[in-house]
C-alpha cells in the first residue's frame, strides 16, 4: 500500500499522542489508584426499607475514623437530607436507588455516580474545604427530574 | 422523480420529515431550560419532546437518511437495487414502526427519553415500533450486501467502489451494533412492558443497551465519512489523496466500534475497574482512523487548492467553494469535529470522564459531533442528492447557502455554553436551569446563551426544510446530473487486505466477544434483584 511520507509521518504521530493519552491515564490510575466508582454489590429493591444498612440511611463515624455515608435517592430526594460530614476525613459513600436510576453528583467536587436499583454504588471522597455543597440528580427519573437536589454539608475542624 | 431513485427519495423524505418535527422540539427544550415562558411549557410537555426529538433524531431522521444514502449509491456505484420489493416492505416496515412509537411517546405515555432505561418503563409498543424499525434497517442492509454480491460476481478481483466499501463497513458495524440492542428490547423490555416478566435488571439492560449505543454513533459517522472521502474531495474540484487508507479506515471502524461501550458507564456500579480501564483503551484506539480521515481529506482539498493555482502554504483553503452548500457543510462539519473529537477524548478518559458525566457538557458534546458532524454532512449531502435522485434543479439557493454558517454559529452558542455549564455541575435533561430555588445559579446565563444558539439554529433548519420542500415540490425539471464521485491520485487496480470483509467481520465478532463476554457473565451469575416498572410521567 503506497502511503506518501507526510501521511506517513502524520499517522505515526497520531498513534503516538494517542498511546501518550493512554499512558496518562493508565499511569495516574496506577499510581493514584484513580478509578471511577466501580463497585460490585448487589441489594433487594423490594426490601430495602428494612434493610439493616438502607433502611436507616445515614451518614455514621465509625470506631476506627472512617466517615460512611449511606444514601438512599429516590424519586425525587435523597436520603438523609442534608448529609453532614466533617471536613479533611475520608468519607465512603454507599447510594442506592429505591425506585427508578438516579444520578448524584456533588457539585464542585469528583463525586459523580449512578444510584441504581439493585445495586450499591460506592466511592471514598475527601472534603478539604468546609460549606455547603450542592447535590443533584443527573440521570432523568420522571417529571420533577431537575427539582431533584440534596445537600451536602461539610463541617470544619473536628468536634 | 428518477425512477431508479425513487427508493432513496422516500427515506430521505422520511428523514427529514422526522428531522423539522425534531428540529421544533429541539428549540423548544431550549427555551424551556433557559425558562423562558412560553405557551403550553409544562414539565410533561419538556421532558415528552426530549424523549421525541432524541429519538426522532438519533434514530429516525439518522437511519432513514442513511438507508436512503445506501440505496442511492447502490444505484449510482453498482448500477442495481437486488430486490426492490423487499427494500420497499422494509420500508413500510420501518415508517409503520416509527409512527407507532411515535404515537405513544406524543400521548405522553412513553416518556423515558431515547435512552429508555429500565426500570421507567414506556408502553409496549414504544419497543415494538422501535423494534420494527430496526428490523426494516437490517433488510435494508440485505438488501444492499446482496446488491454489492450481484455486482461482484459480474466484476471479480475488482476493488468496490469506495462508497460501496464505506456503506458496507456501515452495515457490518450496525449487525453488531444492534445484536447488543435486540437483547435489551426484544431479550428483556417487551416481556417486562407486556407484564410476562415482573422485574428487569438495569445494569444489564444498560451494558446491552451501550453495546448499541456507542457504535450507533459510528452508524452515523460512517456515512458522513462516505461523503467526506466519496463526494467532498469531487465538489472541491480535487483528487481523493489516498483510496487505500480510506479502505483501511473503514475497517478499523468495523473492529473497534462495538468494544468500547463502558466508557457510557464508568459510574456504574456492577462493572469492574479493570473491564472499564479495558474499554478506556480500546475507545482511545478508535480515536486512530479519524486522525487518519482527517489528514486524508484536508490534503484531498489541498490538491483541490493547487489544481486551481494556489501557491502558497495556506492560500489553498481560500480557493475552495464556500459558497457551495454542499462543501460549507461538509467544512463546518469537519471543523466542529475537531472539537467534538478531542471532547470525546476527555468523555473516555477513565478519571476525567467524572467532571463530566451527565451533565449539560454532554449535550454540547454530542451537539457538534452528531448534531453538527453528522447532520450538517446530511443536510449538505441533501443539497448535492435531490438533483441528482429528484431530476430537478435545486431552488432558493442563496438560502441554501446561508444555512450551513447559520447551523455552524447557532450550534457554537448553544454547545460552547452548555460545555462550560457541564463543568460548572449543570446536570443534563433538566426542564428549568435554575433546578429549584436559586440553585444553578452558576449556570443560568450559560443556558440562556445555549437558547438563543437554539433560535439560530432553528431558523437554520428552516431555511434547510424550504429549499428542500421547494426543490421537491417545484424546482425545474433537469436530467439529472451524474454521481461525479473524487477520483483518487493513485486509483486502486487491485484487491488488497482492506477489502476482505469476511474476515474483518469474524475478527470483529471475536473483540466484541472479548470485550463483553467475561463482564456479562459474571454480572449474570451475581445474585442480582429484578426492579418492578415505574411510570413517573
Amino acid at each position: 500500500m503506497h502511503v506518501e511520507l507526510y501521511e506517513r509521518i502524520w499517522m505515526w504521530a497520531a498513534g503516538a499522542l494517542i498511546l501518550v493519552f493512554l499512558g496518562v491515564i493508565l499511569v495516574t490510575a496506577g499510581l493514584h489508584a484513580t478509578a471511577p466508582p466501580s463497585h460490585i454489590e448487589t441489594v433487594d429493591p423490594a426490601t430495602l426499607e428494612t434493610h439493616p444498612e438502607f433502611g436507616t440511611p445515614a451518614v455514621t463515624e465509625m470506631p476506627d475514623g472512617r466517615v460512611v455515608a449511606v444514601v438512599v435517592a429516590s424519586m425525587f430526594m435523597y436520603s438523609p437530607e442534608p448529609m453532614e460530614v466533617p471536613a479533611g476525613r475520608p468519607v465512603t459513600f454507599r447510594i442506592t436507588s429505591s425506585d427508578v436510576i438516579h444520578g448524584f453528583q456533588i457539585g464542585g467536587t469528583n463525586a459523580n455516580a449512578m444510584a441504581i436499583p439493585g445495586y450499591v454504588s460506592q466511592f471514598t471522597l475527601r472534603f478539604d474545604t468546609p460549606g455547603e455543597y450542592l447535590i443533584t440528580c443527573n440521570e432523568y427519573c420522571g417529571l420533577m427530574h431537575h427539582a431533584m437536589v440534596g445537600t451536602l454539608i461539610v463541617r470544619g475542624g473536628r468536634p | 422523480m428518477t425512477a431508479r431513485y425513487r427508493l432513496a427519495a422516500a427515506h430521505i423524505g422520511v428523514g427529514i420529515a422526522a428531522f423539522g418535527i425534531a428540529a421544533l422540539l429541539g428549540v423548544l427544550q431550549g427555551l424551556s431550560v433557559a425558562d423562558v415562558e412560553f405557551p403550553m411549557r409544562s414539565e410533561d410537555l419538556y421532558y415528552i419532546s426530549v424523549t421525541a426529538h432524541g429519538v426522532l433524531m438519533a434514530l429516525v431522521f439518522t437511519t432513514f437518511f442513511i438507508m436512503g444514502l445506501g440505496y442511492a449509491f447502490a444505484e449510482a456505484c453498482l448500477g442495481r437495487t437486488t430486490g426492490r420489493r423487499t427494500a420497499w416492505f422494509a420500508f413500510w416496515l420501518a415508517l409503520v414502526g416509527t409512527l407507532l412509537t411515535a404515537q405513544t411517546i406524543l400521548r405522553g405515555q412513553s416518556t423515558v427519553l431515547y435512552t429508555f432505561y429500565p426500570p421507567l418503563q414506556a408502553h409496549p409498543i414504544f419497543y415494538i415500533g422501535a423494534t420494527l424499525l430496526i428490523v426494516g434497517s437490517w433488510i435494508w442492509g440485505g438488501v444492499f450486501i446482496a446488491s454489492f454480491r450481484s455486482w461482484r460476481r459480474e466484476h471479480p478481483g475488482v476493488p468496490a467502489p469506495l462508497a460501496i466499501h464505506g456503506l458496507l463497513a456501515t452495515i457490518i458495524v450496525w449487525y453488531l451494533a444492534t445484536a447488543g440492542l435486540a437483547a435489551e428490547v426484544v431479550g428483556m423490555l417487551i416481556p417486562w412492558s407486556l407484564g410476562w416478566v415482573s422485574t428487569i435488571d438495569p445494569v444489564v439492560a444498560r451494558t446491552y443497551f451501550w453495546w448499541f449505543g456507542h457504535p450507533l454513533v459510528y452508524f452515523w459517522l460512517l456515512p458522513a465519512y462516505v461523503l467526506w472521502y466519496s463526494v467532498l474531495p469531487s465538489v472541491a474540484g480535487g483528487r481523493l489523496f489516498s483510496d487505500p487508507l480510506g479502505r483501511m479506515v473503514f475497517v478499523l471502524f468495523i473492529l473497534l466500534s462495538t468494544p468500547v461501550g463502558f466508557h457510557h458507564q464508568f459510574s456504574d456500579p456492577g462493572i469492574s475497574a479493570g473491564w472499564k480501564l479495558t474499554h478506556t483503551i480500546s475507545t482511545y484506539a478508535i480515536l486512530y482512523p479519524s486522525f487518519v480521515t482527517a489528514f486524508t481529506v484536508i490534503a484531498s482539498l489541498e490538491v483541490a487548492g493547487r489544481l486551481k493555482g494556489a501557491t502558497g502554504l495556506f492560500n489553498w483553503i481560500g480557493r475552495l467553494p464556500w459558497s457551495d452548500p454542499f462543501f460549507s457543510s461538509v467544512a463546518l462539519a469537519m471543523i466542529s469535529f475537531t472539537f467534538g473529537g478531542f471532547g470525546g477524548a476527555i468523555n473516555a478518559a477513565y478519571a476525567m470522564n467524572t467532571m463530566v458525566h451527565n451533565t449539560a457538557w454532554i449535550m454540547g458534546h454530542f451537539h457538534i459531533t452528531l448534531g453538527t458532524t453528522v447532520a450538517l454532512s446530511f443536510m449538505g449531502a441533501t443539497y448535492w442528492l435531490l438533483p441528482r435522485i429528484l431530476g430537478r434543479e435545486l431552488r432558493l439557493t442563496p438560502l441554501a447557502r446561508v444555512q450551513p454558517y447559520l447551523w455552524f454559529i447557532g450550534m457554537s452558542f448553544f454547545s460552547i455554553s452548555y460545555h462550560i455549564a457541564g463543568l460548572r455541575g449543570m446536570p443534563r435533561r433538566v426542564y428549568s436551569a435554575t433546578l429549584t430555588g436559586d440553585y444553578g445559579q452558576r449556570w443560568t446565563a450559560l443556558a440562556d446563551w445555549a437558547a438563543i444558539g437554539g433560535v439560530i439554529l432553528f431558523v437554520s433548519a428552516l431555511c434547510f426544510l424550504t429549499v428542500v420542500v421547494a426543490t421537491w415540490t417545484t424546482g425545474r425539471r433537469i436530467e439529472a446530473p451524474a454521481f461525479d464521485l473524487s477520483v483518487p491520485l493513485r486509483p486502486v487496480t487491485a484487491m488488497g487486505i482492506w477489502d476482505r470483509f469476511g474476515l474483518w467481520t469474524v475478527v470483529a465478532i471475536v473483540l466484541v466477544a472479548l470485550a463483553y463476554g467475561y463482564p456479562l457473565l459474571s454480572l449474570l451469575a451475581t445474585e442480582r434483584f429484578g426492579s418492578p416498572p415505574y411510570q413517573p410521567f
